[in-house]
């Protein structure tokens, strides 16, 4: 038996991953044990918990990789401010204490970090790097369910790359080309998240949520200024504009003096139409280039199938582009694309790239839904809500799916847990806060008084398989809701003369179809489909809804407010129902109303965490 | 003594030898600021400037 503990941490969204022979046994994001989004601190957490779900000890771990190079990333860090230098000084004045404190030395960080896991821990020679880039293709092409593929990572950066493109074919994965720092498709993007004043890193959904409401009016101004796309689709940045390679900010004032005004400072300044057609234009010179590399791609290499990761591969509505052109028979995209599922990657990259181990492709994807997380046994669910003072009911499995199945079809938001945690940003029925679809009141409730966040942003659909294709234009799996599709014409409401004329979120009121909640202002919609074989009992859920309203769709949301990561312990999942509007909890087989529930254990929770 | 060992073979197969001069300043200069944060040695690093 072979184990390998992979490792992502330092910079954001920290997690850790474990093989057993080659196969996925356990995989999480720290965020969720510390509560702190995207945190980027050292996964004590995480490892701890893919340890004990594999029943292993650290010492019996045969390999431990680190998901990227750090000297490499000095090398690039140095080399950056030498040919900028002076300008990069204050950048460099802030980055280099940390570097020559830890960074630099990481592997005596991670050595001296196990010891707190295990005392006796020192073998050092069992601690690879693998290359950032490499982790994600890695991560997309290895679970995916082919023998061969294009693989196409993209991000802001990892040492040098921001951009790869590799072959893989049975156990084999070869990086052909790069694109290298500051050329960035991943910090042109968050550049405009900067613009518009959202949260660099985390902020990037909002930009991409809100581009629907908006006109890419600046599309021509940003491909004659800023950035000049190839027609293989390569790029190169005009730096001028940029201040991330020697600043503190993304942007500088000639970019401000290009687009007529200063960066949205989010405190005190709303939404307006201008930055909604700044994020359509962005939104759409992203999607050219994403299409304009993958048809070059497909041409060059003439492989069917394409593998996408890196955190440009959360861009749901550009790999919607992708699969709409029918540039490729088929498309896998690793659900946790960004820098977390770098810990899988680098475990895997090692596992066959390193020790050449055979390839078993099947069918499905190897990720197992990526339901990779811990889970709770209905005894322990139990004392724990005791613990906790929950007043809850107890059901079997079909009377608990028949009770959310009846309450979604009333209105109510439900607080649904069950089974492992997903690996990765999208809560995929496991820990989800679920609602009607039907509902034109479900998008701006679920928003403002469940999540508490923007009320422009849109909700996902979750979809029986077999029913995809009556509803949404797509009759492929998008398992892990990064694809984006178009309502069915049939099931649209076609928009007044009066209503296509609405501006921005005015547009947001129009029931646009028979599923509004989970309809954005342009039809689209994020799609999970539900297969009976990875989430039986959220597909019975499903099932059961349509027996009773014959719609098989219903919403799905992560189950947590704005700012916090999703929950992970029923503790957890108390807390937010408690905090929230939400009107029951399903966890196992555990079933809580609201109304039910002692008030004096509610909690103030809308202040509780950071907003992103 | 590992770290170094492990540097110097990144810079030999990265061909970065000039690179050399900066990190050895950086790691002296670094090095002093961390050892003179607080401590008697502190005069030392006025004398420098």
């Amino acid at each position: 038996m072979t184990s390998i503990l992979g490792i992502s941490a330092f910079y954001h969204d920290s997690a850790a991953a474990i093989l057993v022979d080659g196969r996925i046994i356990a995989a999480a994001q720290e965020e969720r044990f510390t509560r702190k989004k995207h945190d980027s601190s050292y996964p004590f957490n995480a490892i701890k918990f893919v340890l004990k779900y594999s029943k292993l000890k650290l010492s019996e771990i045969d390999y431990i990789v680190f998901y990227e190079k750090p000297f490499l990333k000095f090398e690039r860090l140095l080399e950056t401010y030498v040919a900028l230098a002076p300008k990069g000084f204050i950048q460099f004045a802030k980055a280099m204490p940390s570097w020559l404190r830890e960074k630099l030395f990481q592997k005596k960080i991670i050595i001296d970090s196990l010891k707190k896991i295990e005392k006796n821990f020192n073998d050092e020679k069992k601690i690879y790097f693998s290359e950032h880039h490499l982790s994600h293709a890695a991560s997309a092409f290895y679970p995916s369910p082919f023998e061969e593929a294009i693989v196409l990572t993209a991000d802001g950066v990892g040492e040098w790359a921001t951009t790869t493109v590799a072959i893989g074919n049975k156990n084999d994965l070869q990086i052909k080309k790069e694109i290298h720092f500051p050329h960035s498709l991943g910090l042109l993007y968050s550049a405009f998240t900067y613009y518009t004043g959202f949260k660099v890193n985390s902020g990037e959904y909002k930009l991409m949520g809100l581009a629907p409401y908006g006109e890419p009016k600046y599309v021509d101004k940003i491909k004659e200024n800023l950035i000049d796309i190839k027609s293989d689709g390569s790029f190169r940045m005009n730096q001028d504009y940029f201040n991330y390679s020697t600043g503190l900010t993304m942007t500088n004032s000639k970019f401000h003096n290009l687009f007529g005004q200063s960066p949205r400072n989010p405190k005190i300044e709303k939404v307006t139409q201008f930055h909604m057609d700044i994020a359509a234009s962005i939104q759409k010179v992203t999607e050219e280039i994403i299409l304009k590399i993958s048809k070059s791609l497909k041409e060059e290499y003439k492989i069917p199938n394409l593998c996408l990761a890196g955190g440009v591969a959360l861009n749901c509505v550009a790999n919607g582009k992708i699969l709409e052109e029918k540039i490729f028979e088929n498309i896998w995209i690793q659900p946790a694309a960004g820098d977390a599922g770098g810990s899988l990657g680098g475990a895997l990259a090692l596992w066959y790239l390193e020790l050449k181990n055979k390839r078993f492709v099947s069918k499905e994807d190897d990720m197992k839904g990526s339901y990779l997380g811990p889970q709770f046994s209905n005894q322990e669910i139990k004392d724990k809500l005791s613990n906790l003072g929950a007043k809850f009911h107890e059901f079997d499995e079909n009377d608990i799916i028949n009770k959310t199945a009846e309450d979604l079809n009333a209105g109510k938001a439900v607080g649904w847990f069950q089974g492992r945690m997903e690996f990765g940003p999208r809560a995929l029925g496991g820990r989800s806060i679920l609602g009607d679809a039907r509902s034109p009141f479900m998008q701006k409730n679920l928003n403002l008084k469940v999540k508490y966040r923007e009320s422009f942003r849109p909700f996902a659909p979750s979809v029986l398989r077999e029913d995809v294709n009556e509803w949404f234009q797509i009759n492929i799996d998008s398992p892990y809701m990064l694809l984006v599709a178009n309502i069915n014409n049939s099931k649209k409401i076609e928009m007044s003369e009066k209503d296509k004329n609405l501006f921005g979120i005015d547009k947001l009121n129009v029931q646009r179809s028979e599923i509004p909640a989970v309809t954005h202002v342009d039809y689209s919609a994020r799609v999970q489909t539900v297969n009976e074989k990875t989430n039986p009992i959220y597909y019975k859920l499903i099932k059961k809804f349509k027996e009773k309203t014959s719609c098989p769709v219903i919403v799905n949301t992560s189950f947590n407010v704005r700012g916090e990561p999703i929950v992970n312990t029923p503790k957890d999942a108390f807390d937010c129902f408690m905090g929230t509007e939400l009107d029951t909890l399903v966890i196992g087989n555990c079933y809580l109303i609201k109304k039910e529930q002692n008030p004096s254990l509610k909690k103030d929770y809308t202040k509780q965490f950071e907003l992103d | 003594m590992s770290f170094v060992k492990e540097f110097w073979e990144f810079i030999k197969i990265r061909k970065k030898y000039w690179l050399l001069p900066i990190i050895i300043v950086l790691v002296l200069f670094g090095g002093l600021i961390i050892l003179t944060q607080g401590s008697a040695v502190a005069p030392f690093i006025y004398t420098i400037f």
